[in-house]
């Protein structure tokens, strides 16, 4: 039809009516997440993955390792490369092609979550310093949406690195070859991402495809465990007055907290 | 692809590396419907291949100067995920992703009643998450039962599978390293109620007695696919048959109510044609925005719009949503 | 399995409700027949996932799943998704795009210089619309200037599997009149699966929408009005 999705105004109101009461379309709370499902190790050639599900957005995640040489600026340490792909198998609305700008900003944005948290630590995927590093090719592919991408994309990423496996490497003089035995990735922190989404006066969270076309702002906060910051991100064409920030960054971290908790509910225990 | 001597594929007791023996296939599981905003979808996964299938259509096509004027084009994207292999693969279409994109289309073509939706696209899109040799059969497999999912007429369901050659023995579904260590494989689309092969290809050298004989196992093994696709697309239903019988037997001598909701409906309708109709041409701003127009009878809808079978030329006597009384 | 012969040599080899998909071989012989159902010789085979429908001589498959193809004179609930200088484009959720002209949308000639579309049909209303014309050659060109039609306000829209719209209707009514008659509803339904719904409270819609997915979901089963009545019976109470 048309490239975008356009809401009727009828499902437009009726959003904002209920919304005005506090209640959403499907009886959530204004700032009530979906159900999360995670089912990681989905894909055994990858050296890590994850299946995650927050209501119907449904995103595969997979972790492939790559020997490579570390950027000249960083000599020990490994690369992280993250891709997203909105593959037109998951709305009417994406299109085959090259990444959109879309795609792109997601994973920006995630990666940026990833990278400084310092989620894993870099220095351990160096394998000859100033030569040999792993390059960690993090992608994922978006199979439905419904909404709500930054923070699903987060959720799967990191437990597709929480059941992340690397081969070992022997290392001779300046030969090197890769075993068999794999060690587990580890991961120092587990950055969980919030978005809070803005309608009109209201704030919700989690929305579906739909409430997301109506919202006019959108701000993402990624968190650590030790209720840092690590990485935010306004989008949309909506502005802030100063004293919206903080309020929504409070909450948001408070809305952190119970998601980790359902995050590694979902990983299977070490 | 060349034999390799040095590699033992079939070992003395006629085992293939897997444990299979020479005419039997990986094990397959097919779920239909898994993705929501999709027409018609599928995963199906055979030994190791996870492969997700998405129908979007028929839908308006873009740009609209290739659209065909008394048909749909099936269109197919048939894509790798980066991470579906043991080697990381560009996230970049490759040429032997065009090819097999083609080849699903045109098998697809051969069974999808394309004259029903003039000037439309039907998109199929097949993103394969993990790839263990003979995704393009498996492909094709989970592709004619998304279209069927999509709710598109066919002729009927396509099933795929390769066969191939191994040190000169015929052998059925090459998995990975058998593919690339074996001398060759012959995939095979092929619909049994339909009994055409919709897809064909060979690659590897072959007798002709070599080939015969691996396009008879590669049919034997569609034979047996086309019952697991006609079982996935079925299970849902039954599935929700057998809850509703279950919920029929608690309400059996609960409700005794037939009489008294016609007398209701009757009341109901009467009232509905009473109420009267905002007639609402132009946007009136002055107007309350909740007020709604009313409702048309749906009595006259019915009369205007008759039912499916409309376009039959048989006039079918019994009617469209009536509850029959006949159980079975 | 009962196998029913009905005349000489003619034969079903399904049996009557049975869910069957495409390419199986529904019957032999000599039968009258329907949707869903393509004839080679003598053989009759599915070309939908559908129901089988064993009526004697007749026979058919409904499709429990399929897109919405217009047919003159169907009501539909439309999106308007483009303006131009004299019509709209609206999506009716059918694979074709359908055009609404504004001499087919207003009871007064349209006129194009002192008349502004705009405040006819602006883009995202919801219409509630008529085919007027359809055909193989042509989109489907859509009528509101009829009594009863025109833009819907408040309320809610849902979307269904438009197969399912007959079921949901009932005969003669009865089934969407005892959905409104139970949940206090007002609701319109579109032949393309959209409907439309407004309660006076929301969870008078909510019961209503439950009822209508619970139909779609068991569209090809027995006894669904009495099923629905008791399900909506119990939500009351």
């Amino acid at each position: 039809m048309t490239d975008e999705y356009i809401i009727s105004e009828i499902e437009k109101e009726y959003m904002l009516a209920l919304l005005e009461q506090n209640k959403r379309v499907d009886g959530r709370e204004v700032l009530q997440y979906r159900s999360l499902e995670i089912e990681t190790n989905y894909i055994e050639k990858a050296e890590g993955s994850a299946l995650v599900s927050l209501g119907d957005t449904k995103i595969i995640v997979g972790v492939k390792l790559v020997l490579g040489t570390p950027f000249p600026d960083s000599p020990n340490s490994g690369v992280i490369t993250t891709g997203a792909e909105l593959s037109p198998i998951a709305s009417p609305f994406f299109e085959s092609g090259p990444p959109s700008e879309k795609a792109i900003e997601l994973a920006r944005v995630t990666d940026r979550a990833i990278r400084e948290s310092h989620c894993i630590d870099f220095a351990k995927l160096c394998v000859i310093p100033g030569k040999l590093v792993w390059i960690l090719f993090l992608d994922f592919y978006i199979l439905n949406h419904d909404g709500n991408l930054f923070d699903a994309a987060v959720l799967g990423s990191i437990a597709a690195l929480a059941t992340a496996k690397i081969p070992k490497v022997k290392v001779t003089g300046d030969e090197h070859e890769v075993l068999e035995e794999k060690v587990p990735l580890e991961i120092q922190h587990y950055p969980i991402s919030v978005t809070t989404y803005r309608i009109g006066k209201k704030l919700l969270m989690d929305p579906t495809f739909k409430e997301e076309r109506v919202t006019d702002m959108r701000l993402t906060f990624a968190f650590d465990e030790d209720d840092h910051i690590v990485s935010a991100q306004k989008g949309n064409k909506g502005v802030l007055k100063p004293d919206e920030v903080m309020p929504i960054v409070k909450q948001a971290l408070e809305i952190s907290k119970g998601l980790r908790k359902e995050l590694m509910k979902a990983l299977p225990s070490k | 692809m060349a034999g390799d001597g040095t590699e033992i594929l079939i070992d003395e007791k006629g085992k293939r590396t897997d444990g299979r023996n020479l005419d039997q296939m990986r094990p397959i599981s097919i779920k239909v419907g898994i993705l929501k905003n999709a027409d018609g979808s599928a995963e199906i996964r055979m030994g190791r291949n996870i492969i997700i299938a998405a129908v979007y259509g028929p839908r308006e096509l873009h740009p609209k100067h290739r659209a065909l004027p008394d048909r749909a084009l099936i269109q197919c994207f048939y894509r790798m995920s980066t991470f579906s292999v043991g080697d990381r693969k560009s996230p970049a279409p490759s040429r032997r992703e065009r090819e097999i994109s083609s080849i699903i289309a045109n098998a697809l073509n051969s069974v999808a009643f394309v004259e029903a939706y003039p000037r439309t696209t039907i998109d199929v899109y097949l993103q394969v998450l993990q790839a263990d040799g003979g995704t393009r059969c498996a492909s094709l497999t989970a592709a004619s039962i998304a279209l069927a999912d999509a709710g598109i007429p066919m002729k009927g369901l396509i099933a795929g599978v390769a066969g191939g050659l191994i040190n000169d023995t015929a052998v059925l579904d090459l998995n990975n390293i058998e593919d690339q260590k074996g001398s060759g494989d012959v995939p095979v689309g092929y619909s049994p109620t339909l009994d055409e092969i919709s897809l064909l290809q060979l690659d590897g050298v072959f007798t002709i007695e070599q080939f015969e004989e691996t396009l008879k196992l590669s049919l034997k093994g569609c034979t047996d696919i086309h019952k697991i696709q006609k079982e996935a697309l079925k299970a849902k239903y039954i599935k929700i048959r057998d809850e509703v019988s279950v919920e029929v037997e608690n309400l059996v001598g609960k409700t005794e109510i037939k009489e008294d909701i016609k007398e209701d409906i009757k009341e109901q309708d009467a009232k509905l044609t009473e109420s009267t109709i905002k007639e609402d041409k132009e946007k009136k701003v002055e107007e309350p925005p909740l007020k709604a127009p009313k409702p048309v009878p749906e009595e006259s809808k019915k009369e205007k719009v008759p039912e499916e079978s409309k376009e039959n030329p048989i006039q079918e006597p019994s009617k469209e949503g009536e509850d029959k009384t006949e159980v079975v | 399995m009962k196998i029913i012969t009905v005349k000489n040599m003619s034969k079903t080899l399904i049996e009557n409700h049975d869910i069957v998909v495409p390419g199986v071989l529904l019957a032999e012989g000599s039968y009258k027949y329907g949707d869903g159902i393509i004839r080679e010789g003598d053989n009759y085979f599915a070309t939908v996932v559908g129901l089988f429908l064993d009526k004697g001589e007749f026979i058919q498959v409904k499709a429990l799943k399929a897109k919405y193809v217009p047919r003159p004179g169907d009501l539909v609930i439309g999106k308007v998704v483009e303006i131009s200088l004299t019509s709209w484009i609206v999506d009716i959720a059918c694979p074709f795009i359908a055009i609404l002209s504004a001499n087919n949308a207003i009871e007064k000639r349209f006129d194009s210089v002192n008349d502004d579309v705009r405040k006819i049909f602006d883009i995202g209303d919801i219409i509630l619309t008529k085919i007027f014309a359809f055909d193989r050659t042509r989109d489907p060109s859509l009528v509101t200037n009829e009594r009863g039609l025109g833009k819907l306000r408040g309320g809610r829209i849902i979307e269904i599997e438009s197969a399912h719209i007959p079921r949901v209707i009932g005969k003669k009514g009865s089934m969407i009149n005892m959905i409104k008659r139970l949940t206090r509803t007002q609701i319109i339904t579109g032949q393309n699966g959209r409907i439309w719904i407004q309660g006076k409270k929301i969870e008078d819609e909510l019961r209503a929408i439950e009822a209508i997915k619970k139909i779609e979901r068991e569209a090809f089963t027995q006894n669904l009005t009495n099923r629905i009545q008791s399900f909506l019976s119990e939500k009351q109470s």
